[in-house]
């Protein structure tokens, strides 16, 4: 097209002709970028093996769905909205802004096919992606800059505010597409000045009221903006690009990775080091993450992504209770940690500086409940879980373990349950003089085989409160016509927790006993009722059968009438059922316990705003029972409970004995005796079992 | 500083349900659960952390069966340089002096600076100490809850004593420690760790090797001898408080206050 002005590449600047200086932008922009983002790699390269390429279109499509898409982000809906706005505007103005660059070099240059039509569609698509990217990072810059959300604010021992790099990097985009608006309306305007057919925008786009606004001056003028604007959008440009790799927006050129390397498997623990067996795992020499670079490559990619959005954090029941434990720092320290430790100029520090005292304190590592809470809320899909696990498994290593935890684990290690009872009584609760008579439970042994294999779990097995669960689980089972049996003083713990807490050996060796007896015990099928016992079978054991949940088994006897329920007499109480963690989001089973509940009749149930997959932890099973925390303002069970009375309910029902016992307790610490009641999810249905 | 802690393998008070047997000859041990005693964790890790500070060696010493191995591996596991095993038929059945006796017989083997055991056992009278000790003819101090390595020929010890006050005396080295809990916060031990140790060689010393004479050992020498083992009869004076927490808790306040222990 025809133009008044002279192009930036044929413009002079400080007497040269701009082309010199838009190659030497680039090229310098482009070299400190590339020699930036080499430093950033060199710690990915020492880091621990992961694999991560297989499953191609599982990945791709969890790319489209989390990246492309920002399937997460409207969970937190104004902001949300916003950084939608903001990403499909980065998208599409990409384009624009290569071209830009090289317009700079090659005067008039189209990117191929962009030419005819197409181009003409784009244009006009820039034009209304670069006014409303403008609209949102000014809003975003009154969010953040004046609102100030408490998400984002940081506590002192955590590190330093960074709503200084938030707003800058607001107004740096806020200055690209300004540019651009001034480039191509001073053009316009100038043409318009010169009566020449001049490029006509989308009514309402900034260019289209940048060409308004620059329509009174005179052509020296715009031409002085129109080459002033592309300067400034260059040098906007490339150091918007060095920028990246320095801080938070890193997650502008990570995140893609990050996801489409996403961890696929949820509930799974990864094992002490990719490749090397459980067999081989006698031959290591250390275990578990020490240094930094004990990491995998993986974990370090999650510390370069993580946005430092606090959405970990605002969902993690630690952090809730006061524990010192907020995940959102879990990345950003370890981030500052190799940033420190591989600076961008100079040599490398140390290789041997202990993360555990140096960046991560050791009561912020053993605070975490293994909930999930936190990564099920990640836009980014950072992994703190396996992270966490991979630090417990170094201090296990050396010894460090809080004393709380030791007796539990040696007693694991003895007796096969934390609480070191007796092997010979693990069946005991099935011997209760009027349960017997109702619903005999077999041993399996040489002599008595079953179907279906009911595996009861530690605390269900010992604990005098839930012993009750056990019971209502077999009534349930053997009122859907199932064929079962226990596997008695043979079950050892599942040692989910023993894992997650870090003892691989010993849950190897709870692993190994457990599969034994299984197989031969001969059963075709295994039903749980715990759900830490569920996951740890499905997901921690290899070849087992199948495994279920009780909930998964009564919900399918309803649907083909195996069971019946009869409906509640007298109770108008509002019920409201709390998501067990390993049950919820690790596993995914949200519907069948609720359907079930919804089939006994007169039962009415409300939902917790916090429920599903943003149910709150209670506080936490397995080994979680016994850990006193150094620093804890309240207890998880309590905020919970508290969580259900604000929400109306008189009945909390989960599926969890763990969940149970933190709900019971937190009732009574909340003073609400009387008024909330709690009661595990079998216990209820067994009651109302119909003759 | 060489350093030598005698360990003991107990049944577990924690994870076993101990009950005494028909003819109260001894408890029922068919389904007992066996650990190191807890005191004599403590002073292993004591042992460890004094080595680190200052250097030197840790040796763990045992008297007991085959099966006492395994905590003298579980205390290898946890950083003790070396372990000797003093195990004969002739020191079964041995009472508390035949026990410091035997522990003696091996000291002298050595060259040791300190020497360090539980304040006591979880099925013993918490005398070996004490006796070992004196057979030794070394100072001894007991029930230590702090220790203060200061200079080469002395230590400065720490006790607790009535009323939670602390009791501070330096003690001439070689001498004998008794440890108790609480001095230290013991590490973990796992699985991994006693597999690392499990082909380490332990020396086993019996009576040729110690230069002891069987007859003064075990149960043919024992001058304290066990008779009888019972479960005490329930005694009257327990009280029952019923009603609300909140009622509970007053009464139990006034019942304290009536008996001295509030004011």
């Amino acid at each position: 097209m025809e133009s008044v002005l002279i192009s930036p590449a044929k413009a002079l600047y400080f007497g040269l002709p701009g082309t010199w200086l838009f190659i030497t932008i680039p090229l310098v922009g482009i070299s400190i970028f590339a020699y930036i983002m080499y430093q950033r790699s060199r710690p990915l390269r020492k880091a621990a093996a992961d694999p991560r390429s297989g499953r191609m279109s599982e990945r791709v499509a969890a790319t489209v769905k989390f990246w492309l898409a920002q399937y997460r982000h409207p969970r937190y809906l104004l902001p949300g909205i916003l950084h939608i706005l903001l990403f499909s505007g980065f998208l599409i103005l990409s384009i624009r802004s290569l071209t830009l660059v090289f317009i700079g070099i090659f005067d008039g240059f189209v990117l191929p096919g962009f030419g005819g039509g197409m181009g003409h569609a784009y244009a006009a698509l820039k034009d209304i992606a670069g006014s409303y990217v403008l609209v949102a990072a000014v809003m975003l810059i009154i969010r953040r800059g004046i609102f100030k959300p408490a998400r984002y604010s940081v506590p002192a021992r955590y590190g330093k505010e960074h709503t200084a790099e938030a707003v800058l990097v607001l107004c740096l985009i806020t200055g690209l597409v300004t540019c651009d608006m001034v480039f191509e309306g001073s053009a316009a305007a100038a043409a318009a000045r010169g009566g020449l057919p001049a490029e006509s925008f989308v009514p309402g786009t900034g260019a289209w009221i940048a060409t308004g606004l620059l329509q009174p001056f005179s052509v020296q003028t715009l031409q002085k903006l129109h080459s002033g604007s592309y300067l400034l959008h260059e040098l906007i440009f490339f150091f918007f690009l060095c920028f990246l790799p320095l801080g938070k927006h890193f997650h502008v050129i990570t995140s893609l990775f990050n996801v489409y390397f996403m961890k696929l498997d949820k509930g799974t623990v990864k094992p002490v080091r990719w490749g090397v067996t459980d067999e081989q795992l006698d031959d290591l020499p250390s275990f578990g993450v020490k240094v930094a670079e004990d990491f995998t490559w993986k974990h370090i990619l999650d510390f370069y992504s993580c946005v430092d959005c606090g959405r970990c954090s605002d969902n993690c029941p630690a952090n809730a209770a006061g524990r010192p434990l907020s995940p959102r720092f879990i990345s950003i320290k370890c981030r500052d940690h190799l940033y420190r430790k591989y600076p961008l100029l100079g040599s490398a520090a140390a290789a041997d500086e202990q993360l555990v005292s140096k960046v991560l304190q050791e009561d912020e590592i053993w605070s975490c409940t293994t909930c999930g809470a936190c990564e099920e809320e990640c836009p980014v899909m950072i992994e703190y879980i396996d992270k966490i696990v991979d630090v417990r498994r170094a201090l296990v290593d050396d010894g460090n373990v809080p004393q709380s935890l030791q007796k539990p684990l040696q007693a694991l290690e003895k007796r096969g349950n934390p609480w070191g009872k007796m092997e010979r009584k693990r069946a005991d609760w099935a011997a209760e003089e009027a349960f017997y008579s109702r619903c005999p439970v077999k041993t399996l042994d040489r002599k008595e085989s079953a179907e279906t294999l009911y595996f009861v779990d530690s605390i269900s097995s010992f604990d005098d409160r839930m012993q009750s669960v056990a019971r209502a689980t077999a009534e349930l089972l053997s009122a859907a016509g199932e064929d079962f049996g226990i596997l008695g003083p043979n079950e050892k713990d599942s040692g989910h927790e023993a894992r997650r807490f870090g003892e691989e050996m010993l849950f190897q060796d709870l692993k190994e006993a457990n599969t034994e007896a299984i197989a031969n015990s001969g059963v075709s099928r295994i039903v749980t009722a715990d759900p830490h016992a569920y996951n740890a079978l499905r997901k921690d054991y290899t070849r087992l059968p199948p495994v279920e949940h009780i909930s998964q088994v009564v919900a399918r006897g309803l649907v083909f009438s195996r069971l019946r329920l009869k409906p509640l007499e007298g109770d108008d109480r509002l019920y409201t059922y709390h998501d067990p963690c390993y049950l919820g989001r690790h596993n995914g089973l949200y519907e069948p316990p609720r359907q079930v509940l919804d089939a006994i009749g007169g039962l009415q149930r409300i939902e917790m705003q916090r429920s599903r997959d943003r149910s709150f932890c209670c506080g936490g099973g397995g080994l979680m029972l016994f850990y006193e925390p150094e620093e804890e303002e309240q207890r998880m069970g309590v905020i919970r409970a508290r969580m259900a009375q604000e929400a109306g309910a008189r009945v909390i029902v989960t599926a969890c004995p763990f969940c149970l016992v933190n709900l019971e307790d937190g009732i009574k610490v909340a003073g609400l005796e009387g008024q909330l009641e709690a009661i595990d999810w079998s216990e209820l249905v067994a009651r109302q079992l119909a003759d | 500083m060489e350093i030598l802690v005698c360990v003991k393998r107990v049944p577990d008070t924690a994870e076993n349900e101990i009950e005494v047997n028909r003819d109260g000859s001894d408890i029922e041990r068919d389904d007992l659960v066996y650990s190191v005693n807890e005191w004599d964790n403590y002073a292993v890790e004591e042992a460890i952390q004094i080595r680190d500070k200052v250097g030197g060696a840790v040796t763990v010493v045992t008297v007991g069966d085959e099966e006492a191995e395994e905590v003298l591996r579980r205390e290898m596991a946890m950083g003790a340089d070396h372990g000797v095993h003093l195990m004969d038929d002739a020191f079964e059945g041995s009472d508390g002096r035949a026990v410091a006796a035997i522990l003696k017989a091996e000291i002298e083997k050595g060259s040791y600076d300190l020497v360090l055991t539980g304040a006591m056992a979880d099925d013993g009278a918490g005398q070996v100490g004490g006796m070992l000790a004196a057979m030794l003819d070394w100072p001894y101090a007991s029930v230590v809850n702090k220790i203060e390595v200061t200079d080469g020929n002395k230590i400065r010890v720490g006790r607790e004593i009535e009323g939670g006050n602390q009791e501070m005396s330096d003690i001439e080295l070689p001498c004998v420690l008794s440890i108790q809990t609480g001095i230290n916060e013991p590490r973990y031990v796992g699985i991994r760790g006693i597999r690392k140790v499990a082909s380490v060689d332990i020396p086993v010393h019996g009576t040729s090797d110690l230069g002891l004479a069987g007859d003064t050992l075990g149960a043919a020498g024992a001058r304290v001898k066990r008779v009888d083992y019972f479960v005490p009869e329930l005694g009257e004076g327990a009280e029952m408080l019923e009603g609300s927490t909140e009622e509970i808790i007053d009464k139990l306040i006034e019942l304290l206050k009536a008996k001295g222990g509030i004011k």
